[in-house]
């Protein structure tokens, strides 16, 4: 609505699946936790560069609907974050996805919603 | 691999009717930066639930947002939001809301302008219509008025 409007906007998320399926005009995308879309806490130098790496995306992406992944690692040694739980009020642990699936259509039944 | 957040976010609603996920299949709009970024304003809209001193704290479907001014220091801020953990952000709002950084790269010449005042929302809003045709609309009405060239957005 902002880009319609005649500003050029540019989004910086760490939902990938979301924002491919939102489609905005610019985005940039750290692999980071929600919650750090723009960096670590007290770490003003990496906050710098990852914000200075996003912002050139004005300038560098000519096609609408653009997603630069930014080459940061949350941690090295550790990719953990990814399957655990980490935000109040979802499970504890990710499903499977069979089981999600399944469970995600026994709720479309429910609420009589075709998939 | 990238966390995928659609199957989380309905764990997260699984007591609700299927959420209808916001899939724009269309080209976005468009509108290219008309000049360098070193000569630009640029505004911050967040939907970290940022608040600024005494501000009225959000609450669960708040289409509303709040003037952050960009001055504004750490112990000025505090955050309301349901959907993302918000330890870190707390600590460092730098990490959703990047007040500091954006004056930094202002006062280095890699932008502009930081206009003044930053926006902000809390993101966990279930009506996309509640959005579209409410939020979104006055943001930009506020853009436009305060002549911004570029704005950065940070969902949460």
């Amino acid at each position: 609505m902002v880009e319609a409007a005649g500003i050029p906007t540019l989004c910086m998320t760490s939902a990938l699946d979301i924002t491919q399926a939102v489609k905005p005009p610019r985005a940039v995308f750290l692999n980071f936790p929600l919650g750090h879309q723009t960096g670590k806490p007290h770490q003003p130098d990496l906050q710098r560069r990852i914000l200075s790496d996003a912002l050139r995306a004005f300038e560098t992406i000519d096609k609408p609907g653009t997603i630069v992944e930014l080459p940061y690692v949350w941690d090295e040694h550790d990719r953990g974050w990814e399957t655990t739980d980490y935000t109040d009020g979802f499970l504890a642990e990710r499903p499977a996805k069979i089981d999600a699936d399944a469970a995600e259509a026994e709720r479309r039944a429910r609420f009589g919603e075709k998939a | 691999m990238p966390v995928e957040y659609i199957p989380r976010t309905r764990e997260l609603y699984r007591a609700f009717a299927p959420y209808r996920w916001v899939v724009n299949t269309d080209i976005p709009p468009w509108t290219p930066l008309g000049k360098p970024l070193a000569q630009a304003k640029l505004a911050l809209i967040g939907s970290g639930g940022i608040l600024y001193r005494d501000q009225p704290r959000f609450h669960r479907e708040d289409a509303t947002y709040r003037l952050i001014p960009k001055d504004a220091m750490e112990a000025d801020l505090d955050i309301w939001h349901f959907g993302y953990k918000t330890d870190d952000a707390r600590r460092d709002h730098n990490c959703v809301f990047p007040l500091a950084r954006l004056r930094e790269l202002e006062a280095a010449g890699v932008i502009g302008e930081f206009a003044d005042p930053a926006y902000s929302f809390m993101g966990g809003i279930y009506s996309a219509r509640k959005v579209r045709e409410e939020l979104a609309p006055r943001l930009a009405d506020e853009l436009k008025s305060a002549h911004v060239d570029a704005c950065l957005l940070v969902p949460a």
